[in-house]
């Protein structure tokens, strides 16, 4: 026990190991800080507006490789959608905002890994902080995502369903079963803000950890597989948080069939 | 013996060794039944598969949150 921790002090006091659960601030832009991880995210943001603004200007009847390889996910994801909601004009409606979350969420946690990010730094001697950051590693960037899923979900709900038929569903005064489960149905909404928030966060902060202390043990060839689990953990992060958010607008939008039809 | 940070990495290591328990049985239970499910009735495949997928991040999500408890023993106070 003695020599891990002695190891540990050592390591963080010398600056090898800067494992911090906040991300760092590196400059200010008015009063409000700007963090190596979101400093990252405005880079993601801007390299998929400019494949988005390429796409647009670049349609053709015979595709390109962009084009097609763009035209290849969306139909997945189309497909996928359909097979969750049942609609094609459904799919297409929500698309936006799922399939969004999905990319901008892939190329977050993938751009955390390319080399340069978590090595490249700012400062000088102990207080050096990196540069850059899996921006999803920032609780404040998924805290931002989930919540603009949770409103979304609700925003979609009362345009399809109406207010009062959203608001009936968290109080129900029916019954007194029927109020419990509204109240247990508007606590399990700020639940879920609370895992989409954790979940992303805790997966991709534990394989940031994870990488940190596996290159600092062996720096050469056995990080690899942990780069590969990265990857497809980034993946797999990615496509439950759309899938999540899919689902939720999909039960949140349909209408209550008869409830007094055999409860 | 007991020194502050020596309590700080037991408490780490004894929150994410009990807290990955029930979440990895339920995945392992979530993933057996649904693959028996598809095995009997192929045809409702991606409904299984939607209803598993979900599911399994529920469960994740547990286990996410004992690690979050022990990255804020570890690294915050």
């Amino acid at each position: 026990m003695r020599v891990g921790e002695i190891l540990i002090i050592l390591l963080s006091l010398r600056g090898m190991l800067n494992i911090t659960l906040v991300a760092e601030k590196i400059f200010s832009i008015g009063g409000l800080p700007v963090t190596n991880a979101l400093l990252l995210a405005f880079l993601v943001l801007v390299v998929l507006a400019v494949l988005a603004v390429i796409l647009k200007n670049k349609l053709a009847m015979v595709p390109g490789m962009l084009q097609n390889v763009s035209e290849v996910a969306i139909e997945g994801a189309l497909g996928l959608m359909d097979s969750v909601l049942g609609d094609r004009r459904k799919s297409e409606k929500y698309l936006p905002l799922v399939f969004t979350i999905f990319i901008f969420v892939l190329f977050s946690n993938w751009s955390g890994l390319i080399p340069g990010v978590g090595s490249i730094t700012v400062g000088q001697g102990a207080d050096a902080i990196p540069l850059l950051r899996s921006p999803a590693s920032d609780l404040n960037l998924t805290l931002a995502l989930a919540l603009i899923a949770v409103t979304m979900v609700n925003v979609f709900a009362i345009s399809i369903v109406g207010l009062k038929e959203r608001i009936s569903v968290f109080f129900n005064f029916k019954s007194p079963i029927g109020l419990f489960v509204g109240l247990l149905e508007l606590i399990s909404e700020f639940a879920r803000i609370i895992s989409f928030t954790f979940r992303l966060f805790g997966n991709v902060f534990a394989g940031e950890v994870l990488l940190a202390i596996m290159a600092l043990l062996v720096p050469y060839l056995v990080p690899l597989p942990f780069m590969f689990l990265e990857v497809f953990v980034g993946f797999i992060q990615a496509f439950i948080f759309g899938m999540l958010t899919l689902i939720f607008v999909a039960l949140a939008t349909t209408p209550h069939e008869g409830e007094n039809a055999g409860h | 013996m007991f020194t502050d940070i020596s309590m700080r990495l037991l408490a780490t290591a004894f929150v994410m060794g009990v807290g990955t328990l029930g979440p990895g049985l339920a995945i392992g239970f979530i993933g057996a039944k649904s693959v028996e499910a598809i095995g009997r009735n192929p045809e409702a495949s991606s409904k299984v598969q939607t209803m598993a997928i979900l599911a399994i991040a529920f469960a994740e999500a547990v286990a996410i949150y004992a690690l979050v408890i022990a990255l804020i023993i570890k690294f915050v106070a």
